[in-house]
């Protein structure tokens, strides 16, 4: 049975349409992650499945329920984890989990053990008593955690688990997702605009844009589709000589030559640079060897021909993009010019944003 | 099943709701400080002050204390029900409306919390008012408990009704303003209403808090400006009404 049945789905504001014409399956005890930008109708599509929100059109059910008929089934089978945090400050964690654990019928030996259970799985057990209030951005979201998974749920939603975290936090929180799910067999939800987050932990992946789902498939398989890796070998001599016997190789998808570098589209790019680097260092003196595989965050610029961030600025009147103006500057790093000259440069720029978020991450882990 | 969990529900919402106020020093002593200094500036301000339409044998204070017990309902009770705008700016709504509960038993939950807290504070209030003078009936004790559970239940399905026209907190000012201010001064907490011009006194005879008020009076001074019966059927229609539209409008007030 599939933990989530989407028909049709529709969902209008007055003239906005949020979700359009969507259907979709979610198989039980998995991890799916719906990607898209802010605004693209990830979190509307949560809410009208954990029934905050009734459908305009179209059908929806979730553990077997119908979202609009049963909405009681549904929200006794599911936990939601919201966007914004939605605990009460005031109360202590094993307070806030009390107080959920009787919304959903729990007796009191029962809380009592899921309590502990709950907070032991957070790493929470210490601070229980605490109020909420004064919890770090991280240990609220882990209390969240503790508390949606608390009832025991079929299918956990999780809008935006990592948004506001800094880079370890969201880290820590997408290893207990994923525990989360190995250990209960939950099948989890969630949506992200963090394309590295949904590579690493979903199991499938569907890519929302304007309210539609643009694609859906296993991550591997939505960046299979791009092609293979691009490997950029820089060389302190002519690169021509090089791409020439780069060519040679059977294996080799493409090769391109600019920037004084050789550019080589291959497949199983880990397996096949030490053959590369070999054969190009015989010929010239080498300066870099880079790597780039391709990210959901291209797969998503090759969809609906816009990169994340561009898609989350559409409506905001600014005169360039932060990629031209990236461009001129020349911080744009060129590490894969593997297709036409106009995309490459709608990539380098989707790229020095996954090389930003990069840069994040490291600055906080120092 | 389900009157189990709506129970158990009705039961967390109360909790909470103690819990909250009991943490709160600064609300406990503003809840309960604001009605009583009304009282001790009222009651000694005016302590030599005679209307008309008392018998001389009802001393002001005696008059004031109701009218106080009734104005501490009114606010207290009201807040209780806008609370719930509070909770969607904390977000803390969507975790309530998202849980298998009816919404029925969210609004019985959240009015047995205000009229478990309200009613702490009236008595509170009657306690500190006797070193100031006060001489209540005792054998009125459990009609004036009536009354202000009552009153409490009135005013949270007021707050209630005025939570779901709004969207957030913003709109508490006008609501103290323009509707709590003169709910309470035409009421006859203060003074009689029938010192009032006739238009004002209109209204005091439809405001539900005029009948609580004056049933308090019966209960715990004797004497009261209507026979008792028709206070008690004031307070009933009142709560009757506040609650009805409350908890009709609450239904389809959206977490999001």
């Amino acid at each position: 049975m599939a933990a989530i049945e989407v028909e049709g789905l529709t969902k209008r504001y007055e003239d906005v349409v949020a979700v359009d014409d969507l259907s979709v399956a979610v198989e039980d005890g998995e991890i799916f992650g719906l990607l898209g930008p802010n605004g693209a109708g990830k979190s509307t599509l949560i809410n009208v499945l954990c029934t905050l929100l009734a459908p305009s059109d179209g059908t929806a059910s979730v553990a077997g329920h119908d979202v609009r008929s049963a909405a009681g089934a549904v929200r006794s089978s599911i936990g939601v984890v919201f966007q914004e945090p939605a605990l009460d400050e005031e109360l202590t964690g094993a307070e806030n989990l009390a107080f959920h654990g009787r919304l959903y019928g729990m007796s009191r030996p029962q809380l009592r053990e899921r309590i502990d259970e709950a907070l032991d799985l957070v790493d929470l057990a210490e601070r229980r008593d605490e109020r909420v209030g004064g919890y770090s951005g991280g240990m609220k979201r882990r209390l969240e955690l503790a508390r949606g998974l608390l009832h025991r749920p079929e299918v956990l939603f999780l809008d935006e688990p990592t948004v506001g975290l800094d880079a370890r936090t969201r880290r820590d929180t997408r290893e207990y997702v994923r525990q989360l799910n190995e250990e209960t067999g939950t099948t989890v939800v969630l949506t992200t605009h963090y394309m590295d987050e949904a590579d690493a932990l979903c199991d499938r992946v569907g890519i929302l844009d304007r309210g539609e789902l643009v694609a859906l498939d296993h991550p591997a398989a939505l960046k299979a589709s791009l092609g293979g890796d691009a490997v950029r070998i820089a060389v302190d001599a002519d690169p021509d000589p090089v791409a020439e016997r780069l060519r040679q190789f059977a294996w080799v998808d493409r090769v391109a030559v600019g920037d004084e570098a050789v550019h080589v589209v291959v497949d199983e790019s880990d397996r096949r640079v030490p053959a590369l680097v070999d054969a190009a260092a015989e010929l010239a003196p080498l300066t870099a060897v880079s790597v780039d595989r391709p990210s959901l965050e291209q797969v998503f610029l090759s969809l609906t021909g816009r990169a994340i961030g561009e898609a989350e600025a559409a409506g905001a009147a600014s005169g360039s993009s932060a990629g031209d103006r990236e461009r001129e500057s020349g911080v744009v790093r060129s590490a894969g010019d593997r297709d036409a000259a106009s995309s490459a440069s709608r990539r380098g720029d989707a790229e020095s944003r996954l090389d930003e978020q990069d840069a994040v991450d490291e600055g906080a882990d120092a | 099943m389900s009157y189990r969990r709506d129970a158990l529900a009705i039961y967390a919402l109360w909790r909470r709701d103690l819990l909250r106020f009991a943490r709160s020093r600064g609300r406990i002593v503003g809840t309960v400080a604001t009605p009583l200094f009304v009282l001790a500036f009222l009651g000694f301000g005016f302590s030599g002050a005679r209307f008309a339409s008392i018998p001389e044998s009802v001393g002001y204070l005696q008059y004031l204390v109701p009218g106080v017990l009734g104005f501490t309902m009114l606010f207290s009770a009201s807040f209780s029900g806008l609370a719930v705008l509070s909770d969607r700016e904390a977000g803390f709504l969507k975790e309530i409306f998202v849980a298998p509960v009816s919404r029925t038993a969210i609004v019985l939950g959240r009015t047995a919390g205000a009229t478990t807290t309200s009613l702490a504070q009236a008595v509170a209030v009657t306690g500190l008012a006797v070193p100031l003078g006060f001489r209540p009936n005792p054998l009125g004790i459990p009609l004036a408990l009536a009354v202000l559970v009552a009153l409490s239940v009135t005013f949270i399905g007021l707050g209630l009704a005025l939570a779901s026209q709004f969207h957030d907190s913003q709109g508490y000012g006008l609501v103290v303003n323009f509707l709590l201010f003169p709910l309470a001064f035409l009421s006859g907490a203060f003074y009689p209403l029938a010192n009032l011009p006739l238009p004002l006194r209109a209204i005091g005879y439809v405001n539900p808090l005029t009948y609580g008020i004056d049933a308090l009076r019966a209960a715990l001074i004797g004497y009261s400006a209507f026979p008792l019966w028709l206070d008690l059927v004031g307070v009933a229609v009142g709560a009757t009404v506040t609650v009805a539209v409350g908890t009709a409008l609450f239904e389809r007030v959206e977490a999001v």
